[in-house]
């Protein structure tokens, strides 16, 4: 058996970050193809369901709890994990490509000397050597290249939170967790003050059903409706960069290379092109309808329902018909 | 205060072209521009420095000669001074042996306060320089700062723009920082900073220099290898397109929201 595949969890509080299951969905077709163990390391303190982790697929989990290990702080956790990833020498290392994984992976392969690849949108291990063959849009998103560690170790990298789903559930599933309480003995040169927390009204990233408005829609006061029927949706808004860049909508909104991948369940592509920028962030979602008057769009060669047509003029009935709908229930 | 911003030269992505057969950028096409994060990251040390006064920023760029430019872009801006690292050498370093490199000055200048580098390269898109420059040198850093709140001899407090919400964070001196657009609008270069730009010589760095050996940088220093380029190819087929009403349109969209148990 080879070395361990171990994957980077992330908390929220005293909660597992729910990209630590996606990352396993990562991870085990690659554990599985080198014959190797799924582990996973998280630090924390009072986590609750330690064990979800094995049910989502880890055969390890190795859980470094300590007061100081509560919130993230890039210098403390590096002191736990450089020493960890020495120890276990890992083949590959993964990371949610989240504010935290894009800040401690460079700073651990930093340290470690070692390769790491940011945001890629695909892994795989090649046969004949057994490396992880990392891809990810390069040159503005213009193309995929095949990124490789070749002489190093661990291969690092990270990937973007809902570029896949997590493994189905399994409550059955066997695993060991290993608690490990760590001394400490930093005194972090890095000290959170205060957190202010902003509330997001449907958080694109979570939302199960998003409408997104490009350049299409003509103006900001034709935008704002999208807003309207999400509202009676229940939808998050989404935008491409074009609209973004012109000021109607703020850039937490972007979806695209630039911007957040989603995956909900219904992705509905409004006046959106479909540049390849744009179909890198929303390309996995469950299904996808787009309405655009230019039967040659690109954005047609993704959609599930494609409706070639004037925005313009569907939405206003849209909104109409959705708004009788729900007075109707 | 002694600050460094880091500022790289990238092909303006929005106009590149791709060579059809082998998949690259046709650079020479291209025209070359500073990161436009990088000038957030300009912005930034400005307002550093118009809180406290006595600070001297310089400007570091890798690359080629022409990379001048950035350099040149920055101090007509405000910046005091520009050091570029060049050397055939350096070319085709990855995100590592970029920081190791940037590294080798930072530990030959004396004392200095900050590093601020922007969130990303709009080319590479990876925004590892700053944290793996950190990790090399031993630095707090702190990525995604919003905004600057209060800077002292020793330390600064900076607020981090990061999922769910702001952290205020307060960090010791030296550091390094990255920051995002919520930074403020940079400014535009002044008439009289163009003319400083004009006057003030650039500092350039190579291999010998430097003190470094020719393995540890460049492609033969990086740790990752390209090993192939290829355009995306979309994983899923599109299926029906149809010309329709508006009616007959809204008609489809509820019909398959309602297969799909969403109405
Ligand atoms: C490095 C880099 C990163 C990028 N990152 C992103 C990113 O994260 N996200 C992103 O979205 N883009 C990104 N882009 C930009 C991307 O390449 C496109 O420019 C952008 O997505 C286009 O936005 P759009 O579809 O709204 O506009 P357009 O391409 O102008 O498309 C507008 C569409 O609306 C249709 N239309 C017009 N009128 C109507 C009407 N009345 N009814 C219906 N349809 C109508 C048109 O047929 C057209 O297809 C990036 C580019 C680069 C270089
Ligand atoms: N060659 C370079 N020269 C100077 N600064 C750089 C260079 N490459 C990256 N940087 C800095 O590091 C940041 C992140 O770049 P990257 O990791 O390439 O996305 C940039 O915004 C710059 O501030």
């Amino acid at each position: 058996m080879s070395k361990d595949v171990i994957i980077l969890g992330e908390t929220k509080g005293e909660k597992i970050h729910p990209v630590t299951y996606e990352l396993l969905a990562w991870g085990k077709g690659l554990s599985e193809k080198l014959n190797s163990n799924l582990s996973v390391v998280i630090l924390g303190k009072n986590l609750e369901g330690v064990e979800e982790i094995i049910y989502y697929g880890a055969d390890k989990v190795y859980y470094f709890e300590h007061s100081a290990l509560d919130i993230f702080n890039v210098e403390i956790y590096s002191e736990v994990l450089v020493p960890f990833i020495k120890k276990m020498q890992p083949e590959i290392v993964l990371a949610g490509a989240t504010t935290t994984g894009r800040t401690i992976m460079p700073y651990l392969a930093g340290k470690l000397k070692t390769g790491l690849t940011a945001d890629c949108t695909s892994l795989d291990i090649e046969e004949k050597t057994g490396l992880l063959l990392q891809t990810r849009p390069a040159i503005g998103g213009n193309v995929l290249a095949t990124i490789k560690t070749p002489l190093h170790k661990p291969q690092m990298a990270t990937v973007r939170p809902k570029g896949k789903r997590p493994l189905e559930r399994d409550p059955n599933r066997k695993g060991d967790i290993e608690i490990i309480r760590p001394e400490i003995n930093i005194n972090s040169r890095i000290e959170r003050l205060d957190f202010k927390t902003r509330e997001e009204e449907v958080s694109l990233v979570d939302a199960e059903i998003v409408v997104s408005g490009g350049k299409g829609l003509k103006d900001p006061q034709n935008f704002s409706m999208l807003f309207e029927i999400s509202r009676i949706l229940g939808a998050a808004v989404g935008a491409s960069r074009s609209v973004v860049d012109m000021g109607w909508v703020e850039y937490p909104h972007q979806v695209g290379l630039s911007g957040k991948t989603v995956n909900p369940r219904v992705y509905i592509a409004i006046g959106i092109s479909g540049a390849v920028q744009h179909l890198a962030g929303m390309m996995n979602s469950e299904s996808i309808i787009a309405i655009n008057k230019d039967p040659e769009a690109p954005i047609f060669q993704v959609a599930d329902l494609g409706i070639v047509g004037d925005a313009l003029e569907i939405l206003p009935v849209l909104k109409k018909r959705l708004e009788e709908r729900k007075r109707n229930v | 205060m002694n600050i460094y911003v880091l500022v790289k030269q990238v092909p303006a992505t929005d106009k590149v072209k791709i060579d059809e057969t082998t998949g690259t950028m046709k650079r020479e096409e291209v025209e070359a521009v500073i990161n436009p994060l990088d000038l957030y990251a300009i912005e930034g040390a400005l307002r550093i420095r118009e809180i406290y006064n006595d600070s001297h920023i310089t400007a570091v760029s890798m690359g080629p000669s022409k990379a001048e430019e950035v350099l040149k872009e920055a101090i007509s801006m405000g910046c005091d001074h520009g050091i570029l690292l060049s050397d055939r050498a350096f070319a085709g370093a990855d995100t590592w042996a970029t920081s190791y490199t940037i590294a080798s000055l930072i530990k030959k200048m004396g004392d200095f306060s900050l590093i601020i580098t922007g969130e990303k390269a709009t080319d590479g898109e990876t925004g590892q320089v700053g944290p793996s420059l950190a990790g090399q040198l031993n630095l707090p850093i702190v990525t995604y700062v919003g905004s600057i709140v209060e800077v002292r001899d020793d330390y600064i407090v900076v607020e981090r723009e990061i999922e769910y919400g702001t952290e205020v964070v307060r960090v010791k001196l030296p550091a390094v920082i990255s920051v995002v657009k919520a930074i403020g609008e940079p400014r535009l270069p002044t008439l009289r900073g163009k003319i400083r730009a004009r006057e003030t010589r650039i500092d350039v760095y190579n291999l010998e220099s430097l003190g470094l050996n020719r393995e540890e940088v460049g492609l033969s220093g990086s740790p990752t290898r390209v090993v192939k380029v290829f355009y995306p190819r979309i994983s899923r087929e599109g299926k029906k397109v149809k010309t329709s009403t508006p009616d007959e349109a809204v008609n489809s969209i509820i019909q398959f929201l309602e297969i799909r148990g969403i109405l």
